[in-house]
C-alpha cells in the first residue's frame, strides 16, 4: 500500500475559497454570487479582492440561479455559492431550465454536502444531490476529496465551458493530495494500485478508503483505490481497466445509495463487465443531528464499513 | 425618428395571422396571450430594440429581450422571423418534430434570437437581471427588456427578482407584465388575485408605467418613456393592459383560448378578421 500522510486538516470549502480567488485573478470574467452564506462558503477573500465582481443575492436561491444564467450572457463565468441542499433540490427547476437546458456556463458550488454538515441535522444534510445533478444532460458533477483537490478543481472548472456542479463539505479533513496538482475533469486518480478489489471512492470517503486500504494490507488484501472526483463524465476506461484486474468493486460515497457514484459505477459494470459490487453509502434514509464522526459511523460510512464491504465482495467473486 | 404607427399596426396584423396559422398547423400552442402581445412585440423589435439579426449570444452593444412566459412563443417566433432572424417559412415547423421552433422557446436547437429557455414560469426576470448586471460590468450602456404574464406573478421567484432589482438599482432593465387578467383555470381574480399591481411594484421599489398594450401608438409612447427613465436608479415596470385573443372577436373576453388551437372553420373565421399585410409564410 502506497503511503499517504498528512500534516494538517482543512475543510474542502476553504479549498473552494482559495480556488475561487485564484480563478478570479486568472480571469476577469469570473464573478461570484452568494445567497447570504459568505462566511460558510469562504468567499471573503474573493469579495475583498474583487468587490465589483461579487453579487450578494440574499436568501433567494432561485433568483441566484437565474441571475447566474443571465450573467453568462455577456461572457461572465458565474460561481454560485450556498449549501448543497439549497444549490440543488431547492432550485432544481431553475438549474434545469435556465442553466442546463440553456447550456449556460454557470458553476454551481455547493458546500456542507452530506452527513458531515453535522449538528444542523437532516434538513440541511443533503444526500441526494449527486443523483439530481448527474441526471441533468450536459451537467458535469465533481466531488473532490481534500482542500488541495477542491482548490485545483475550482480553478479547473473556470476554464471548462459548460454547467458544473462542484460539491464540497464543512468539516476539516486530512490534506493529502499534491498542492500543485493539475486537476483534470473526468480523469480518475489512481490512489493505490492493487489486485484484489477496486475501491472507487469520492469526496470525504477517499481518505477513509486509504485508511481502509492500509488495514486491508495488514489482512493480506491488496486493494486498488481510485479517486473518482468527477462523477460525471465518469472515467469509464479507468473503471473497466481496474475491474478487469480485480474482479470486484466497492464504491464509497457520502450520499444516498440510490443515484450516487455507486449507481454510476454499477451502470458501467452492467453494460461491460458485470462483477460483484458492494455499496458504502447511506441506506436510503435521511440523516440527523450529531458530530460528523458520529454520523459517519452511525450511517455506515466509516473506515470499518469499507473494510467489511471489501471482505463481503471478495467472497462473492 | 418618429415611428410610423400605421406601418407597425399593419405588421402586427400579419403577426396575428402567423400566430393563428402556426397554432392551427400543429393543433396546439397558445394563441390567446400571443395575440394579445402582438403589438408589444412588433413595437419592441421594429421600434425600441437596438439589435442585430446576425445573432450573437452575448449581445454586447445590443439591447436584449427575455420572454419569461415562454408559452406565448408563437408571437415571438413570428416577430423574430419577420425581423430577419430566420426565414419566415420556418414558422410552418412550429411544434413539429425536428423543429427549432419548440413549443416553448429554447437555445437548445440553436434558434437565433433566443438566449435562454423559458416555459417553466417565474424564471425570466432573474435571467434578465443577470444579463443587465453583465452589461453594467461590461460598461455596455444598452438596455435589457423582459416580458412576464400576470398569472406568472403567482410564482414566488418573480418577487425575489423584484426585490433584488430595486435594492441593487438595476436601472437598465425595462420589464413588462401582460395584464390580461386570464390564466388557464379562469380569471386571475378568481384563481389567485393579484391585487393592486401598481401599488405592489411601487412598494417593491420599481418605477411603474401604464400602457394600453393593444394600442400601437400607446405601446410606442410608453416604450419611449420607459427608455427615458432608465439610468435613474430604479428598474422600470410597464403594466401592459391587453386583451387575450386581441384582434379576433370570438377569442376575446375569455380564458378559453389560452392554450387551444382553432379548427379549420375557426381559422377561416379568424383570418377573415386580420389583413394579410406582408404575405403569409
Amino acid at each position: 500500500m502506497k503511503k499517504y500522510t498528512y500534516t494538517e486538516k482543512k475543510d474542502t470549502r476553504s479549498g473552494f475559497g482559495a480556488g475561487l480567488l485564484e480563478a478570479g485573478k486568472k480571469n476577469e470574467q469570473v464573478v461570484a454570487l452568494c445567497a447570504d452564506l459568505i462566511g460558510s462558503l469562504k468567499m471573503d477573500a474573493f469579495i475583498k479582492e474583487f468587490p465589483d465582481r461579487f453579487f450578494q443575492i440574499g436568501i433567494a436561491e432561485a433568483n441566484m440561479m437565474g441571475i447566474a444564467a443571465g450573467l453568462t450572457i455577456g461572457g461572465k463565468i458565474p460561481f454560485t455559492g450556498t449549501f448543497a441542499n439549497f444549490s440543488t433540490g431547492r432550485v432544481y427547476d431553475q438549474i434545469r431550465q435556465s442553466i442546463a437546458y440553456s447550456d449556460k456556463n454557470v458553476k454551481i458550488c455547493a458546500s456542507h454536502a452530506g452527513l458531515t454538515l453535522g449538528e444542523d441535522g437532516a434538513t440541511h444534510q443533503i444526500l441526494e444531490d449527486i443523483g439530481m445533478m448527474k441526471m441533468l444532460p450536459g451537467m458535469t458533477v465533481i466531488n473532490p476529496c481534500d482542500y488541495n483537490q477542491t482548490k485545483a478543481a475550482t480553478i479547473a472548472i473556470a476554464e471548462h465551458h459548460g454547467p458544473v456542479y462542484l460539491r464540497f463539505g464543512r468539516p476539516v479533513v486530512p490534506v493529502f493530495t499534491d498542492p500543485d496538482q493539475k486537476f483534470e475533469i473526468g480523469k480518475a486518480w489512481m490512489v493505490n494500485e492493487g489486485t484484489d478489489v477496486s475501491i472507487f471512492a469520492t469526496g470525504h470517503l477517499v481518505w477513509k478508503a486509504i485508511e481502509a486500504g492500509e488495514k486491508l494490507a495488514e489482512l493480506g488484501i491488496n486493494a486498488e483505490i481510485i479517486n473518482i472526483h468527477t462523477i460525471k463524465p465518469l472515467d469509464e476506461e479507468a473503471v473497466l481497466k481496474s475491474v478487469a484486474k480485480t474482479g470486484c468493486v466497492v464504491t464509497a460515497e457520502e450520499h444516498n445509495r440510490y443515484g450516487g457514484l455507486g449507481d454510476s459505477i454499477a451502470q458501467v459494470l452492467s453494460r461491460n463487465n458485470p462483477v460483484p459490487q458492494e455499496y458504502v453509502a447511506v441506506n436510503d434514509s435521511f440523516g440527523e443531528s450529531g458530530t460528523p464522526d458520529q454520523l459517519m459511523k452511525k450511517y455506515g460510512l466509516d473506515t470499518d464499513d469499507i473494510i467489511s464491504a471489501v471482505q463481503r465482495v471478495i467472497k462473492r467473486k | 425618428m418618429t415611428p410610423d404607427i400605421d406601418k407597425l399596426t399593419k405588421l402586427a396584423a400579419q403577426v396575428r395571422r402567423d400566430i393563428l396559422r402556426m397554432v392551427h398547423g400543429c393543433q396546439s400552442g397558445h394563441p390567446g396571450g400571443s395575440l394579445g402581445c402582438a403589438d408589444y412585440f412588433v413595437a419592441l423589435y421594429f421600434h425600441a430594440l437596438k439589435h442585430n439579426t446576425k445573432f450573437d449570444m452575448d449581445g454586447k452593444g445590443e439591447d436584449l429581450f427575455f420572454l419569461s412566459n415562454g408559452h406565448i412563443s408563437p408571437v415571438w417566433y413570428s416577430v423574430l422571423a419577420r425581423a430577419g432572424y430566420f426565414e419566415v417559412s420556418e414558422l410552418s415547423t412550429f411544434r413539429k418534430i425536428d423543429s427549432r421552433l419548440q413549443g416553448h422557446p429554447t437555445t437548445h436547437e440553436g434558434l437565433p434570437g433566443i438566449r435562454v429557455a423559458s416555459g417553466s414560469l417565474g424564471q425570466g426576470m432573474s435571467v434578465a437581471i443577470g444579463a443587465a448586471l453583465a452589461k453594467k460590468l461590461n460598461n455596455d450602456g444598452r438596455i435589457v427588456y423582459s416580458l412576464h404574464g400576470d398569472g406568472e406573478l403567482q410564482e414566488g421567484q418573480t418577487w425575489e427578482a423584484a426585490m433584488y432589482a430595486s435594492h441593487n438599482k438595476v436601472d437598465n432593465l425595462i420589464s413588462a407584465i401582460d395584464v390580461n387578467g386570464q390564466q388557464i383555470d379562469g380569471s386571475t381574480e378568481n384563481v389567485l388575485s393579484l391585487g393592486n399591481l401598481r401599488a405592489k411594484w411601487e412598494a417593491f421599489g420599481w418605477d411603474v408605467l401604464d400602457m394600453n398594450g393593444n394600442d400601437m401608438a400607446d405601446v410606442v409612447r410608453v416604450l419611449d418613456l420607459a427608455l427615458a427613465k432608465t439610468g435613474k436608479g430604479k428598474p422600470i415596470m410597464i403594466l401592459m393592459q391587453t386583451m387575450m385573443g386581441n384582434g379576433i372577436d370570438f377569442m376575446m373576453h375569455s380564458h378559453k383560448w389560452h392554450g387551444v388551437a382553432p379548427n379549420d372553420e375557426q381559422l377561416a373565421l379568424a383570418l377573415a378578421q386580420v389583413e394579410e399585410t406582408h404575405g403569409d409564410y
